[in-house]
C-alpha cells in the first residue's frame, strides 16, 4: 500500500497541478473576455472571407469562408517548406561530403559556405533576398528569356504552363512505373540472398521511369503543351507576363533564405554522420574487396545514416516553423493569411492563435513521426 | 457578557463588509480607466509607426499628428499637462489587442470606424477625427488618369489587417479585374516594395498616400488617382465597458471642434471666459459645471484649448503647413462647407 501510494502520488499530484494551471487559464480569459465583451467561438470560420490572397494553390476568391483561407495558408506553408526541406536536403549533403573532401580548395569553400550562411541571422537573410537581391532583378519588360521561355522579373519569376490532355493516364503510367520497381526491387533482393546473383536494379528503374510514361504519350492518347509567358501591357510603362505559371518573388525569395540557410546545418550533420563510421569499417569492407562505391554504399552510408537522421530531423522542424518568418516579406502563409488579415478582420485571436499553434504543432509532429519511422528502418536489426 | 461582545463584533464586521460593498459599487459609477491613469500620471495612448500629419515621432522621439493630439487634449484634461501621454506605436495587426488587453487606454492611430470593429471586438469608437477615403497611387509615367484604366494582372501593395484590404476586393471585383494583392504588415515595407516596382499601384487611405509619397525617392514621379473607393471616417477607440472614460475621450475630441467652431483658439482661450456668448463661456469653463459629469474639474475644456489648441490649429500645424493635404475638403466645418459637425457642449 505504502508502495503505490509512493509510486502514484506524486503522479497524480502533477497531473492535477497541470489540470488546475490550464483550467486557472482558461477560466481566467474567459472572464476577462466577458469582462471585456469578446465571444468566443468558432462560428466564423463559416463566415465570407470578403479578402483577396496574392498566391494560392487551390481556387480561392473573396467569397470564400475563412476556413478556405486557412487552408490556403496552411497550404502555402507546406508548400514553402515542402521545396526548401527538398533543396536543403540536397544542398546539405553535398556540402556535408565536400567538407570531407581530400582537395583543399573544396573542403574550406565548403567550410567557409557553413560558417557563413549559419551565423548570420535567418531573418536578415530573408531580407536579403527579398530586398536586396531580387529587387536588382529587371523590370518584366527589360527581362531576358532563362532557356529561352522563362522570365525572371522583379515581379516574379514566370515559366511555362504544362497543359496536359488524358492527365491521369500518364500518371497511372508513372504510378506502374514506380509499383514495378518496387518489386523488381524485392525480386533482386530475393536473388542476391538466394543466389548470389546481382542484376543493375538502378539501370533497370530509371528505364522503366522513362519508358512507360513514354509509352503513355504514344498510345494512350497522352499529349502535353507548353502554355508560354507572354508579355503584356497594363499601362503605358507597366508590363506583365501573362499565360504560364508565376513564382511570385517572396516565394523566391523564401525559398532561398530558408534553403541555404538549413542546408549548412544539415550538412553538419551529415559530416557528423559520416565521420561517425569508424575508419576501421571502411578498412575492412575495402580489404574484402569492395569496390569504393560499393564500400559508401553498402557500409559506410547505411551506418552513417543512423546518426544523420536524428539531428537532421530537428533541422526539418526548425526549418518548417522558421517558414512563418514568412510574414515579414508578404508571402502568403499560414501566419500572414490566418493569424494575420484574417484575425485582423474577425478580431478572434484567442480562436485563431490556438488554431495556428495547433496546426503547427500537427505539422511538426507529422514530420516527426515520418522521420522516426524512417529511422526505425534503418536502424540497426538485431538478429 | 462575553457573549454580548461577540454579537456586537460580528454586528459590526458585517457593517464593515456591507460598506465595503456599497462604496465598492458607488466608486464603479467613477471610471476606472481615470483613477488609473491619474495613479500613473500618464495618459497610455496607441498610436501608429509613423505616418506624418497623423502620428510621426522626430529623432528627439517627439510624436506629433492629430491622432497625437487626441491624446494630448485627453492628458490635458485628466491630468492637466498634454505632454503626460505615454506613445506605444503599433501596427495595424497589434493595435486592438493593444486596446482590449489593456495595454493603452486610447487607441488613436488612424483607424477606420465600421459596424464590425465597433460591435464585435469590445472596442468603441467615439468620434471622428478626419474623414478620409481609399485611394490610389501610381506612377506618372504610366499614364493612367483613373481607376477605369487599371487592367487584368495589376498587382497591388497595401498593409495588412487594415479595411484596405476588405475594399480593395470589393473594388476589384465588382470591376471583375483580376489583381495580385501583396501584403506587408509595415507600411514602411509597402512603401519601399512600391517604390522597387514590385507592384504597379499603391492602395490606402488618401492622407495616408499624401502622407507615404513624401517618403518615396521621388515623389514627383508618382500621382494619386482622383476617385475615392470608400468612406474612411477616422478616429479614436477606446474599450468597451468604461463610459466615462469614453465620454471623457469624446468630449475632448468635440472640445477642439466646438472650439473652432467657436472662433475660440489656444491663444485667446484665456480672455474668452468674460464673452457674452454663454457658449463660449461654457467651453472655457466660465460656466455650467460639466466637468463634473466626468469626475473632473471646470477648467478641463480650457486647458485643452490653452495647451493643443483647437482643431483647425491642429489640422494647420500637421497636415496643411507639412504639405500633406493643404485643403481641407470635408474635414472642415459645417459652417464652412465641410461635415464637421459635434453635438453642443452644455
Amino acid at each position: 500500500m505504502n508502495n503505490i501510494i509512493k509510486k502514484f502520488l506524486p503522479q497524480i499530484l502533477a497531473i492535477l497541478f497541470v489540470v488546475l494551471i490550464f483550467g486557472f487559464l482558461t477560466i481566467n480569459a474567459q472572464t476577462n473576455m466577458d469582462n471585456r465583451g469578446i465571444d468566443f467561438g468558432f462560428g466564423f470560420l463559416s463566415q465570407e472571407s470578403s479578402f483577396d490572397v496574392q498566391f494560392s494553390l487551390i481556387e480561392y476568391s473573396g467569397s470564400d469562408s475563412y476556413a478556405r483561407a486557412f487552408l490556403v495558408g496552411l497550404l502555402n506553408t507546406l508548400l514553402v517548406s515542402f521545396i526548401s526541406i527538398i533543396f536543403c536536403t540536397i544542398l546539405g549533403v553535398i556540402i556535408g561530403v565536400a567538407r570531407l573532401s581530400s582537395n583543399y580548395l573544396i573542403k574550406n569553400s565548403a567550410a567557409w559556405y557553413v560558417e557563413f550562411f549559419r551565423n548570420i541571422p535567418l531573418l536578415l537573410q530573408i531580407f536579403f533576398w527579398y530586398y536586396a537581391a531580387l529587387r536588382a532583378l529587371p523590370l518584366p519588360e527589360k527581362a531576358n528569356a532563362w532557356f529561352g521561355v522563362t522570365y525572371m522579373t522583379v515581379k516574379g519569376y514566370y515559366i511555362p504552363a504544362m497543359v496536359w490532355e488524358n492527365l491521369n493516364v500518364f500518371l497511372y503510367c508513372g504510378l506502374a512505373a514506380i509499383i514495378s520497381i518496387i518489386v523488381l526491387k524485392k525480386y533482386a533482393n530475393n536473388l542476391r540472398d538466394t543466389q548470389g546473383k546481382q542484376i543493375p536494379v538502378l539501370l533497370y528503374s530509371i528505364a522503366l521511369l522513362i519508358i512507360l510514361p513514354l509509352l503513355s504519350f504514344l498510345f494512350g492518347g497522352v499529349s502535353l503543351e507548353f502554355e508560354l509567358p507572354q508579355l503584356k501591357k497594363l499601362s503605358k510603362i507597366s508590363y506583365i507576363y501573362e499565360g504560364g505559371i508565376s513564382l511570385p518573388p517572396e516565394l523566391i525569395a523564401l525559398v532561398l533564405a530558408l534553403s541555404l540557410y538549413t542546408s549548412t546545418f544539415v550538412a553538419e550533420c551529415v559530416r557528423a554522420g559520416i565521420e561517425g563510421v569508424s575508419k576501421g569499417q571502411k578498412e575492412a569492407a575495402a580489404s574484402v574487396g569492395l569496390t569504393p562505391n560499393q564500400v559508401l554504399k553498402l557500409v559506410i552510408m547505411p551506418q552513417a545514416l543512423r546518426i544523420i537522421i536524428p539531428p537532421t530531423t530537428n533541422q526539418y522542424l526548425n526549418l518548417t516553423k522558421n517558414s512563418s518568418l514568412a510574414a515579414a516579406i508578404a508571402y502568403p502563409d499560414l501566419v500572414l493569411v490566418f493569424a494575420g488579415t484574417a484575425l485582423m478582420q474577425t478580431g478572434k485571436a484567442i480562436e485563431i492563435v490556438s488554431i495556428t499553434m495547433l496546426t503547427y504543432l500537427t505539422i511538426s509532429l507529422t514530420i516527426a513521426a515520418i522521420m522516426n519511422w524512417y529511422n526505425k528502418k534503418i536502424e540497426i536489426k538485431e538478429k | 457578557m462575553f457573549k454580548l461582545v461577540k454579537q456586537l463584533t460580528s454586528m459590526i464586521a458585517m457593517f464593515a463588509v456591507l460598506f465595503a460593498f456599497s462604496t465598492e459599487t458607488m466608486a464603479a459609477k467613477k471610471s476606472k480607466t481615470l483613477e488609473n491613469t491619474k495613479k500613473r500620471g500618464f495618459v497610455r495612448c496607441g498610436v501608429s509607426q509613423g505616418l506624418p500629419g497623423f502620428s510621426n515621432a522626430d529623432e528627439s522621439g517627439n510624436w506629433t499628428g492629430i491622432d497625437v493630439d487626441v491624446c494630448r487634449a485627453v492628458a490635458a484634461a485628466t491630468l492637466g499637462d498634454a505632454t503626460k501621454v505615454k506613445f506605444t506605436p503599433l501596427s495595424a495587426k497589434e493595435r486592438f489587442t493593444a486596446l482590449t488587453s489593456g495595454e493603452i487606454d486610447i487607441l488613436s492611430r488612424n483607424t477606420t470606424w465600421t459596424l464590425s470593429r465597433d460591435a464585435d471586438i469590445g472596442l468603441t469608437f467615439v468620434g471622428v477625427n478626419f474623414y478620409d477615403g481609399q485611394g490610389f497611387m501610381v506612377r506618372k509615367g504610366s499614364g493612367i488618369k483613373s481607376t477605369s484604366e487599371f487592367k487584368n494582372g495589376t498587382s497591388v501593395c497595401t498593409n495588412l489587417g487594415t479595411t484596405t484590404e476588405l475594399n480593395m476586393r470589393d473594388f476589384f471585383d465588382s470591376r471583375g479585374i483580376s489583381y495580385e494583392p501583396v501584403v506587408f504588415e509595415k507600411a514602411d515595407e509597402v512603401v519601399a516594395a512600391y517604390d522597387a516596382g514590385r507592384c504597379d499601384t499603391y492602395t490606402t487611405d488618401k492622407s495616408g498616400l499624401a502622407a507615404q509619397r513624401t517618403k518615396l525617392s521621388a515623389p514627383d514621379d508618382h500621382v494619386v488617382l482622383p476617385e475615392t473607393i470608400s468612406k474612411e471616417p477616422l478616429g479614436p477607440v477606446v474599450r468597451q465597458g468604461d463610459s466615462v472614460w469614453e465620454d471623457i475621450v469624446r468630449w475632448s475630441l468635440n472640445t477642439m471642434i466646438e472650439a473652432e467652431e467657436y472662433g475660440v483658439n489656444s491663444s485667446n482661450a484665456d480672455m474668452m471666459k468674460t464673452s457674452n456668448n454663454p457658449a463660449i463661456k461654457r467651453l472655457v469653463g466660465a460656466e455650467g459645471e460639466l466637468g463634473a459629469a466626468f469626475g473632473l474639474d471646470n477648467d478641463w475644456n480650457l486647458r485643452i484649448i490653452k495647451q493643443v489648441g483647437n482643431y483647425g490649429e491642429s489640422y494647420k500645424r500637421n497636415i496643411a503647413d507639412t504639405g500633406i493635404l493643404p485643403d481641407r475638403g470635408p474635414n472642415e466645418l459645417w459652417t464652412k462647407g465641410g461635415i464637421l459637425y459635434v453635438p453642443p457642449a452644455r
